[in-house]
């Protein structure tokens, strides 16, 4: 166990390039346990990029990335699950066709274990893992408000709902640190505030650190300890977000322009 | 006889956290596979031998199609190519059989134990086929398959072109029942053995994380899903159940010959497949007794025309059942269950 002192995830001078284009260009920060960080900067600033560099689907060019100490680096996407990385997507990524338990199900793969055999003969302990498993969903559906569409397919639900299923299933998985790739997209305004209480909620309840990527300004500069702001794929500013608010250099890459009498 | 079955708790009612604790509880899906499964063990008592024999077919194909349906279905990886698996599963017991002299019983395990070596195999060059290109890599796989059983350096096993004679299961003496009786009740119960254990699968972590590659392999690795180690273990258990399907045949036939494995065979299961209903598993053997009568039933009707009737018949049965039989019926029952719902309370 990392020591208190010790940061959560350390983003260490990460560099990404697409063919000519530099998408991250020597990125750091840390994000110590139970932080809510908020990551945010202009359109095309690279926090998709820098998102999907922590969840490895993409692999970066230089730097390195380390979860309580050790590097995530060499491990394949499918491996970063277990060791308590999970994420939702920013256009959604649901098992469309699967009711709502079962996605959030599929959520807890990484803390359970089974093979095709003992599934296949249903052995007494494949039921005893698949009670812990329902336990585990059935509280999460509550918690996010799914209970009543709990056996609806995931494709036939409103884009609020299944935001709401994502972050089950991404809970699901028990998760030490939560990666949100814009979870407020596309929601109105009520819905935005909600979620903002759901995201301390999450925090303060089940304990889990929170990387939040986001367009919202309102939701993260309300929600996040610590601010983060990337622009052209460098890290312009970091503070708490009453900090990052009065920063220049912020100021300039959100308006465009130098504005001396920006409030 | 009843062989349409709805899927999943589709028919469940509205009542949520009631289920949790419920593991067993009657409904529509029950008792429909409860009756099937009484029609099945009763029909052969009633019927001639022919027709015992046919049914014993339609449940082969049906466990075939199974196969064929936990690739495609559940997993999202298309094949043409499960003639071959079907054949080899057949050659396996007929050369098991015929050369070697051993008891039908084991031809089984060792037609589905090769079958899944060979298909795993196949699965890890498929993993970097989409669709199209998988499609077409088994495709390769269907038209190679007849001519390597005809070369002529394995015609010390295979019989090359001539085939081979199967000597076929025999009631054993202590009950009163026909041979082929017998051999049907021998492939039902494989093949009730083989789809309970195909529901159960789908219904566990292996069956959601299966399912889950198919509806999105991203987010599926996200959650911790090794796509690749289940797309190739998918491969090689939908290779068992179709190989295992093709040795009960080789049994049920009596003889084995490299035509009977042709590229037209890998279609009829495709075909059966989505008459039954992608991605059901009851479905099945609904795609099974269509493959197997329909043809029939056409060539009753004109030898002349009956690949056009045959055609008309498939267009027709898409056309009243676009989600296949099992989704024909999961739609009857939902109607069923919510007019039995309003009715009797708002009168």
């Amino acid at each position: 166990m990392a020591a208190a002192t010790d940061p959560l995830l350390d983003v260490r001078d990460i560099a990404l390039r697409f063919g000519g284009i530099v998408a991250l260009d020597g990125v750091s920060f840390t994000i110590d346990e139970g932080q809510i960080l908020g990551l945010i900067g202009p359109n095309g600033a690279g926090k998709t990029t820098l998102f999907n560099c922590v969840s490895r689907l993409y692999t970066p060019n230089r730097g390195d990335i380390l979860f309580e100490g050790r590097s995530t680096l060499r491990r394949p996407a499918h491996r970063i699950a277990e060791i308590g990385i999970a994420r939702t997507f920013q256009n959604l990524a649901l098992f469309g066709p699967q009711s709502v338990l079962d996605n959030v199900r599929i959520g807890a793969h990484a803390k359970s274990r089974s093979d095709f055999i003992s599934d296949g003969l249903r052995l007494p302990w494949v039921l005893r893992q698949e009670a812990r498993t329902n336990e585990i969903t059935w509280s999460l559906l509550k918690l996010l408000d799914l209970e009543s569409v709990a056996h609806r397919s995931a494709d036939g639900l409103p884009l609020g709902t299944r935001k709401r299923v994502e972050l089950a299933r991404a809970l699901a998985a028990q998760p030490k640190l939560l990666l949100l790739d814009e979870p407020a997209g596309g929601l109105n305004h009520g819905d935005v505030g909600e979620l903002g209480t759901l995201i301390r909620r999450i925090r303060d309840e089940r304990h889990v650190t929170v990387l939040l990527v986001e367009h919202h300004m309102n939701l993260v500069m309300s929600v996040a300890d610590k601010v983060v702001v990337l622009d052209f794929g460098r890290k312009i500013a970091e503070g708490t977000p009453a900090e990052v608010q009065r920063n220049e250099d912020v100021i300039r890459a959100y308006l465009g322009t130098t504005r001396e009498h920006a409030a | 006889m009843t062989t349409t079955i709805p899927k999943d708790d589709v028919a469940v009612a509205p009542a949520v956290p009631a289920e949790r604790a419920v593991r067993v509880r009657l409904g529509p899906r029950h008792l429909i596979i409860a009756g099937f499964v009484v029609a099945a063990f009763v029909v052969p008592l009633l019927s001639s031998s022919f027709v015992t024999f046919q049914l014993t077919e339609v449940l082969i194909y049906g466990l075939a199609i199974l196969g064929l349906n936990l690739l495609t279905g559940f997993n999202g990886q298309f094949s043409l190519g499960h003639s071959a698996f079907y054949g080899i599963g057949a050659y396996t017991a007929a050369i098991l059989i015929h050369n070697y002299e051993v008891s039908y019983l084991w031809t089984l395990p060792a037609a589905g134990a090769l079958c899944f070596v060979i298909g795993f195999l196949f699965g890890l060059p498929a993993l970097r086929l989409q669709n199209l290109y998988l499609a077409l890599a088994t495709f390769a796989l269907a038209t190679a398959m007849p001519q390597i059983l005809k070369f002529h350096a394995l015609e010390g096993w295979t019989g090359g072109v001539q085939g081979l004679v199967v000597d076929q299961p025999e009631a054993p003496g202590f009950v009163p029942i026909s041979d082929d009786q017998w051999l049907y009740y021998f492939t039902l119960i494989v093949m009730l053995v083989m789809f309970l254990c195909a529901e159960f699968l789908i219904h566990s972590r292996t069956g959601r994380a299966i399912m889950a590659i198919r509806d999105n392999p991203i987010a599926a690795a996200a959650m911790g899903i090794n796509n690749s180690l289940y797309k190739t273990l998918t491969f090689g258990v939908s290779a068992l159940y179709t190989g295992v399907a093709g040795a009960l045949g080789a049994l049920a036939i009596g003889f084995v010959a490299p035509d009977s494995f042709t590229i037209f065979l890998s279609i009829s299961l495709l075909v059966g497949l989505v008459i039954g209903g992608v991605g059901s598993i009851p479905g099945c053997l609904f795609g099974g007794l269509f493959v197997l009568y329909v043809p029939n039933i056409a060539n009753a009707l004109s030898t002349g025309l009956a690949g056009a009737i045959y055609g008309v018949i498939l267009l027709l049965v898409i056309f009243v059942m676009p989600a296949g039989a099992a989704g024909f019926v999961r739609i009857v029952v939902a109607r069923i269950s919510r007019w039995r719902q309003t009715s009797p309370e708002e009168s």
